[in-house]
């Protein structure tokens, strides 16, 4: 039995495997719709995140399951004291897969250790977010056509941003794969990352401080929020802020095959006027996290289409 | 302070300098009624200084906790005042319920009875099996 906790817990194969499931998904809706019948999928939400739990429930119902499970820890037992443990021993009774979402880091594989069906991580505390990633890969790979050789620009708050680093951990295993980290000082990636996944590696990497000094040497623009708290003063906020929002003015310096990316939600760092440029690819991904989600659920109960 | 003081013990040697006295809280050997020797900052050839902990009594001692303390350790085991066995303690590849994760956003800090698990990475320094967080 398989769990997926970590976007490394999938070999690259794995992945190949999962795009080309969701692709063709995409293409032929029709041959997916009955695969999971009488099964059921557990959305075990200690955390709301209205996004990620509808995108799962849509997934189950899309291939003919069902759905059970709670979105708040307030309705759950876990109110009562009960321990992540004891709650998933006894719903993976009633579920065929679960897909969970906790505050604490680490408690989805904690579930995993104590589960009788797969466990799907759908976050833990800003520590790992892997259908997050796949949604991202999946984006890449039908906007871009290919992993390898390009040239990745992750810009905004690299330090705190999960979502940068899994997508480095994941895309730096593909050949030809460059990283642009454009951030303020403050918000620079944590060396861990950096040596592990890039130094490491060899891969090649440039470091700036400014969007437009190299947006246009980019395939790919990853953006991020910004947030005020991240910053020691006011001033610091208000002076770099605008360094780091999309604009249509800093769209013009992009190449004009290179999307922008963003995993949602946005508060001002992609400008609404940017929305209607073709490169703008943020509500096609969050569109098709759906598709990633449903090969993932067909990939852990080992169903296939006919 | 000899070797031959030791009937049937165990001498923990080349303990790296200034750790002794943590090894001997986190061995228990502050319960024990029998001789316990704490040796500090003794000149040594190869380390420079080290420590030594002599202990007079043939308990079990965990060893993976020594070899996390102090990775080049070694253990002496004595008995009937003779050297039988001589022990180089390997850094464990992962430790249970001896060292607690310090990320208060950790699993480990709510979860009931949860076994507390560090991980040696490729590098040599622990983790956290839950939250990846380094032990220090
Ligand atoms: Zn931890």
């Amino acid at each position: 039995m398989r769990h997926i906790i970590n976007i490394l817990d999938l070999s690259v194969e794995e992945i190949e495997e999962l795009m080309d499931t969701a692709d063709d998904i995409l293409a032929n809706p029709g041959r997916y719709n009955e695969v999971c019948r009488h099964k059921i999928l557990a959305t075990l939400f200690f955390e709301p995140s209205t996004r990620t739990r509808l995108s799962f429930e849509s997934a189950m119902l899309s291939l003919g399951g069902q759905v059970l499970g709670f979105s708040d820890s307030g309705s759950s037992s876990s109110a009562k004291g009960e321990s992540v443990a004891d709650t998933v021993a006894i719903v993976s009774g009633y579920a065929d897969i679960i897909a969970m979402r906790h505050p604490k880091e680490g408690a989805p594989l904690v579930a995993s250790m104590h589960s009788r069906v797969p466990v799907i991580n759908a976050g833990d505390g800003g520590h790992y977010h892997p259908t997050q990633t796949l949604t991202d890969l999946l984006t890449i790979r039908h906007e871009k056509g290919r992993f390898e050789n390009l040239t990745v620009g992750l810009c905004g708050d690299l330090k705190f941003g999960r979502p940068v680093h899994s997508l480095i951990e994941a895309m730096s295993r593909y050949a030809g794969v460059k990283f642009v980290l454009i951030s303020p000082e403050e918000l620079k990636l944590p060396s861990f990352v950096k040596q592990e996944f890039i130094k490491d590696k060899g891969i090649e990497y440039r470091q700036s401080r400014s969007l437009d000094d190299v947006i246009g040497d980019l395939d790919i623009l990853y953006m991020t929020r910004v947030q005020k708290e991240r910053f020691f003063n006011e001033e610091d906020y208000l002076r770099l802020k605008d360094t780091y929002i999309l604009t249509p003015e800093k769209m013009k310096l992009a190449r004009p095959d290179m999307i922008v990316m963003h995993p949602l939600p946005r508060v001002n760092e992609i400008s609404t006027a940017v929305d209607d440029d073709p490169r703008a690819c943020y509500f096609r991904q969050a569109y098709y996290g759906r598709f990633v989600r449903m090969a993932l659920i067909m990939k852990l109960l080992g169903v296939h289409a006919e | 302070m000899n070797i031959d003081s030791i009937k049937n013990g165990f001498v923990i040697d080349h303990i790296t300098a200034g750790r002794a006295m943590q090894l001997y809280r986190m061995l228990g050997l502050d319960c024990l009624q029998c001789c316990v020797a704490v040796i500090q900052n003794v000149p040594s050839a190869k380390m420079g200084k080290k420590d030594i902990i002599k202990v007079d009594s043939s308990i079990d001692i965990n060893l993976e906790l020594i070899g996390f303390f102090s990775p080049n350790a070694t253990v002496n085991v004595i008995r009937e005042g003779r050297l039988i066995d001589k022990k180089h303690i390997d850094p464990p590849e992962r430790l249970e319920n001896i060292i607690r994760c310090k990320n208060p956003r950790c699993i480990t800090t709510t979860e009931q009875e949860i076994k507390h698990i560090f991980v040696r990475s490729h590098s040599g320094e622990y983790r956290c099996l839950y939250c990846e967080t380094r032990a220090n």
